[in-house]
Formats: C-alpha cells, structure tokens, sequence
C-alpha cells in the first residue's frame, strides 16, 4: 500500500497543506493519480508501480473492467461481443492470455483476464472504487489537484494534489447520435448501440442498423439471426475481412507480411487478390465500392456479414435521408418502415472534469496530443488508450505507459533531457500515425497503424534510455 | 516490435504443472520452479515443492513441453519454451518468482523479457554457446548430429548422492527438441528482464557442466556475484545436500522479494 491513513480526511490524520477556493488540499507528493481502472487504467497502474511510483486511482463503478465489465452503466459491451483482433495482438506483451483461450476471446474472458491482472500485480488495493472524478485543475509546481467525490453523491468532496495524472476514462462511452431531419417524431423505437446488450431486444421485430463500424456490423449480423428483417444502412464502402484467411486469424497474416517487410503496395495487392477470391466482389450484394485501398483504414473484421448477406438476411442500404413518423427515407429514395432503429455510429471523446484546453481540444471537441497521447506543455499530464488501432488496443497503450513513467522518472534524474524529449513530442503534434486517406471525421480521429505506432514509442523509449520494448 | 511473435504465435499445448501450496496462505509471492533441458517436472517434486511450501511460499514447477508429463514437443523452440514458462508464471494469482535449473535459467531468462517476475534465480545456469559446448564435448557431440545431450549422472551429482539414486534420477531424464539444442549452442543473449525484477545467480564450483568462471559471467550480467555451494554437482535440487541451497534461496526470497 503506497498510500497514508486518512485518504482525504482531515480527523484521521490526512495533512492538508494547502486550500484551493476554501477546500483542504491533501498532499500525495509523489503519488501518481489514474483516472479510471479499465484496461488503460490498470495498464497505466502496474506500470506507474514498476517504476517506483505510488498510485492512486479512482473508479466510478464498483470492479474493474472499465468497458469491458457490462455490469458497468458506461459499457458498450453487449452479450456476443468477442474481440475483433486474435490473442497476440490483444494482450497486454507482459501478460499473456492463457492458451487455452480461443484465437478470439469473449468479452467475459477479456474482464476475467482484466480481474486476474488486477489481481496478479495487486492492483486493486490502489482502487478508490465508486468514487468519481469531478474536476482535475493544474496546481503550482507542475502538479495535479485532483477534485473527487463518491460516485453515490454522498460525503463531501475531496481535493488530493498529485505529482502526474493519467487520464484512463475510456472513450467509448459517450454515444454520437447524428442529427437526422424528423428523427424526434419517428414513432418506432431508437437506441443507440451502447443501449444495445442482449440479442432478445431484437427478436421478431424489423430493425434498421445505422453504421458500418465493427460495431454496427456486429449487431447486423445479431439482427440477421434473431429479427424479422434487418436493413443495414451505410454511407461509405469498407473492406470486409474475415476472421480467418488462410488458415489463420486475418491479423496475424498481415503481420507475417509485414515480418516479411513487404511494402504497403505489395501488402495491399496480396490482401486484395485474397479478398477477391474469398469474400468476393461485395458490390453485388449492394454494398458500396470501397473508396480507399486495403490498409489505409483499419477493415471491419466479420466473417458473418458476407454470409448473412449472401442469405439475404440482411439488406444493405444507403444512408439515411429523413425520418418520418412511421417510416424511415432513404437516400435513393425508398422508404422502409422499421420497428427498431440501432444507432451504431460511435462514440465522443469525453473529458468532463478537466479544462479543454488542457488538452489542446478544438472546436471540433478533438483533443490535439502528442502520439494522442501527450498533451502540450502538460509533461505530467497523459491520456491513455484515446486510439483507433488496426491492432488490439492493450499492447500500445502498456508502452504508451511505459514511456509515461520513464518520461516521469527522467523528469526526476535529468530535467533537462525530460525537457528536450517532451519539446520534440510536441513539434510532432499532429503527426498521424498511419498512412490511411480518410476523411477528417470523428471515426477517425485516433486510427492509428499499430506498426508505425509502436516504432515511434519505440523510438520515444530509446531516447529515454530504457530498452526492452522490441 | 514483436512481428515474428505476432506473426507467428507458439502453439498451445497440454502442460504439467505440478504444485504444493502451503497450509495457510500468507501473502508470500508464488515461486515456479523450470527444470533444464531433460529434466521434468519432478526433480523438483522430490525435495524443494514441498520444502518450499512448508516454508510458507506457495510452490509449482511446469515441465517445459516435451518434457516430463507435458504433450510431446519434437520442433520446440527456445522461445516456445519461454512461452511455457510465461504462460504458467501468468496464470498464477500473484506476481511469480521464477527459479530456473540449468538450461532451464536460460529458459527463464528469456521469459523474463516476456513476464515482470517480482524475482528470479537462475540455478547453475547453462547460457549456452560455444564456451559450454567445449568445456563438455562428450555431452554435448551427440547433440551436434541430432541425438540427445548426453547427462551421466556422474555429471549431475556429487559423489555424496548414493549411486543407485544418482543412476535412477538420470534414467528418468529425457531429451529437449533438437531445435532447442541447437539453438542453446548458438548463445543468443536474452533480452534484458522486464520489470527489473532482482536476480540470483547460484551454483556449485564443482559443477561439472558449468565452469565457474560461466557461473561469474552470467551473475555479473544481472549485476551480482553467484552464491555459491561447494562440493554439489549440477543438480542440486536432487543431490544429498539439497536442503542448503534451497533454504539460502527462500531466505534471500524473504529478504529482497
């Protein structure tokens, strides 16, 4: 335990040492806060402790699991989801996922591995559970006043200064409901997918799923099984992959070409040869062409939807252009009459407890950091997981901490290298970090290659002088 | 960047992982135990599990796949091997400390850059290359040419251990995949350790496998002097005095982990 008797309170010992608008301050001097115990959460805790520093982290729900618990209010998770990218690629690179385990978990085995990290590197006695970040304010010397109070809304609320902060809210979360002209006196039932948990809420009913993320995908295929009939509307035309080619998970194909060094061009050629004799020509069912190439945006990875469409279970259509009061018009013209609408169109970022320029957000809501990581002139301040991989998630944000708690430690040992270190993350400000031709829309705010990603922490790591990241 | 691994993952397999976990759990850190190239699991079970277990410190040793009770494994490779380890040392419920046995600390040695033990101990550790390879060439030609390291048990144990014993332990050993073989004569230098975990080197001066001046180079990699135990062959978890080095290890368990 790394943290004194008395967290906050003043009759047991807790020392306030400084006052901010008539609130004791309690001191954690070197003590790092995390924000949030899912994945990033708890990625960002070990790794805060295996460097030395003492953690404090505070979780609005009751467990850890963050998106990936479904008890939790915020989770988007519903009861089929598995995960779109095989072992390798989803664990995090200290902590392997059993053997036992299929190429592609449940989301019930991602929270059980999730619990069992906790647990293995002792995470959970640094949890503040049911407890709420309400505001996160700048203090003198680089420091962190952090504002919470008990998710429930009772006691008071309680301000601790920290050395850094690592924001681990998750941002999957929020949802995006696009504004559709009559969508308020569309008489049918509409939900957003973070609503959507359970199969049986589409049974016998004709639904119409808007969005062809993974998501919006997932929950066609669901629809497919389960409902009377489902449309699928869509704006633009995406590579479908299937889980498997070859023989093997997709990604793990794709990482063997780029084992083998093959550039982009001959990746692309290979992945569209295999594509076309797999999945075929997806036009004919429909679907819009494509308007990239392979790679350029992280593919929807489903092996069903192409069946289901084949099936004709699922009808493919353009995107909305109005809704009326018992019907729904498409562009094009035709106009269906769903029961159920799922919104399956994303997710906002959200910050709510901190100032946003802080984190450099722009009128658009995005905020502007370093690797989408590192805030400007904040070097004690870290977002983790904000990415839209072509990979699993947990190995990137691990070395993004990783390199945050190096970051910190050099702070301390050689301020000056800290200094030239965060001053060169900062001219890369809006570097992207993949070599997709996409559209500037919140989808693709954070999409990253993992590979071109990991090279730069790599590099970051390097010039921190710490090894063992390769 | 981990595109090979990624690319191309280790095989599951069936594994023996043999425990003794102590009579009330009193917070103390798991200790996995990697026996060497032809050992099992079991030349741990004889003495040190339950030694280990009774001193309080929840105890398990995994035969590497190939090996003891594990599925047969003909094309392992040193890093399936390190997968092994670090797949057992993850599915414990606290953050493990890895003891590894000859070419077994290799083995552990490269888990370590795969898994953030809280502490390891590399017990006569065989890093390989050609240095090893010369200073034993009896054991090690069959090797060369595809067969078997050779391990007498006039190798492995002091005069102390009653011949019948020594000569029952060494025909219980098996074999490591040729791969594995070759690849331990090749030397690749492990990755540093994840997690800077501290690092025990312990061994015997009068081992005949490892030379001491081997035993100094490997500790002074990881920073320390070896701790050493006079008059023990290589394996001393089986040997007569198979008591003492074990008690000298927990103790600096207790002390640094």
């Amino acid at each position: 335990m790394t943290y004194s008797a008395g967290y906050g309170d003043p009759e047991s010992g807790g020392p306030a040492t400084a006052w901010r608008d008539g609130w004791p301050v309690y001191d954690r001097s070197g003590t790092v806060c995390v924000i949030g115990a899912g994945p990033s959460g708890l990625t960002a805790m070990k790794n805060l402790k295996e460097h030395g520093f003492g953690v404090d982290c505070y979780e609005r729900d009751t467990s850890v699991g963050g998106a990936w618990n479904w008890r939790h209010d915020r989770s988007p998770v519903y009861a089929s989801t598995h995960l779109i990218s095989s072992k390798p690629f989803s664990q995090f690179p200290d902590f392997p996922m059993p053997d036992s385990w299929p190429d592609y978990p449940k989301h019930t085995q991602v929270l059980e591995y999730l619990e069992h990290y906790a647990d293995h590197f002792d995470l959970k006695p640094h949890i503040w559970f049911g407890t709420e970040v309400v505001k996160v304010e700048p203090a003198e010397g680089e420091r962190w006043d952090v504002t919470t109070r008990s998710t429930g809304g009772y006691g008071g609320e309680r301000i601790h200064r920290y050395a850094a902060v690592v924001i681990a809210n998750g941002h999957n979360w929020s949802p995006k409901r696009p504004e559709y002209e009559g969508l308020e006196d569309f008489k049918g039932e509409v939900i957003h997918a973070a609503q959507f948990k359970d199969a049986a809420q589409l049974r016998n009913k004709k639904v119409l799923v808007i969005g062809a993320g993974n998501t919006g995908c997932d929950i066609a295929v669901e629809a497919a099984q389960q409902a009377a009939r489902c449309w699928h509307s869509t704006r633009r035309g995406y590579w479908y992959t299937p889980k498997y080619t070859l023989g093997r998970p997709a990604d793990q194909v794709n990482d063997l070409m780029l084992w083998l060094k093959l550039p982009l061009r001959a990746r692309q050629f290979l992945a569209h040869r295999t594509l076309k004799s797999t999945v075929g020509d997806l036009t004919r069912f429909g679907l819009p062409q494509p308007d990239h190439k392979i790679y350029e945006t992280h593919t929807i990875v489903n092996s069903q939807l192409v069946y289901y469409l084949g099936h004709g279970a699922v009808s493919p259509v353009p995107d909305v252009a109005r809704f009326h009061r018992n019907s729904v018009e498409l562009k094009g013209g035709e106009v269906i009459e769903p029961d159920l609408v799922v919104l399956a169109t994303g997710y906002h970022p959200s910050f709510e407890f901190i100032d946003g320029s802080l984190l450099g957000v722009d009128a658009s809501g995005r905020p502007r950091l370093a690797m989408h990581a590192f805030p400007k002139r904040q070097p004690t301040l870290a977002v983790a997981g904000l990415l839209q991989p072509d990979s699993g998630l947990f190995p990137l944000v691990h070395w993004q901490m990783v390199a945050f708690a190096r970051m910190l430690r050099v702070r301390e040992a050689a301020p000056a290298k800290a200094v030239a270190v965060q001053r060169k993350l900062e001219a890369e400000l809006d570097r992207r970090w993949t070599t997709a031709k996409v559209k500037d829309s919140t989808r693709h705010w954070f999409e990253i290659s993992h590979t071109t990603y990991l090279k730069a922490i790599q590099r970051l790591l390097d010039e921190l002088g710490l090894e063992g990241a390769k | 960047m981990r595109a090979r691994e990624w690319a191309f993952p280790i095989a599951p397999v069936r594994r023996e992982v043999r425990r003794a976990t102590p009579e009330v759990d009193e917070g103390r850190p798991p200790v996995l135990f990697v026996p060497g190239f032809g050992h099992g699991a079991w030349v741990f079970a004889e003495h040190w599990l339950e030694h280990t277990a009774d001193r309080g410190f929840p105890a398990y040793a995994v035969s590497l796949r190939g090996h003891g009770d594990s599925a047969k494994a003909p094309k392992a490779t040193l890093r399936a091997y390190a997968h092994d380890v670090a797949q057992v040392a993850a599915s414990l419920p606290r953050r493990a400390v890895i003891v590894g046995h000859g070419a077994g600390a290799l083995v552990t040695a490269h888990a370590l850059a795969r898994y953030p033990a809280r502490a390891a101990v590399l017990l006569s550790p065989v890093f390989g290359g050609t240095g090893t390879a010369l200073r034993n060439p009896m054991l090690s030609l069959p090797a060369l040419f595809g067969g078997g390291l050779r391990l007498p048990a006039g190798q492995l144990f002091s005069r102390e251990l009653p011949s019948n014993a020594a000569r029952g332990y060494a025909a219980r050993l098996g074999r490591a995949s040729t791969r594995a073989q070759w690849q331990l004569l090749r030397g690749r230098t492990p990755q540093p350790p994840v997690g800077d975990p501290p690092v025990l080197v312990v061994g015997s001066p009068d081992d005949r496998i490892v030379s001491d001046t081997a035993l100094r180079r490997v500790a002074r990699g990881y920073g320390g002097a070896p701790l050493l135990f006079p008059g023990m062959g290589h394996d001393l978890m089986l040997d007569t005095r198979w008591r003492e080095p074990i008690d000298a290890i927990l103790d600096w368990l207790e002390k640094s982990a």
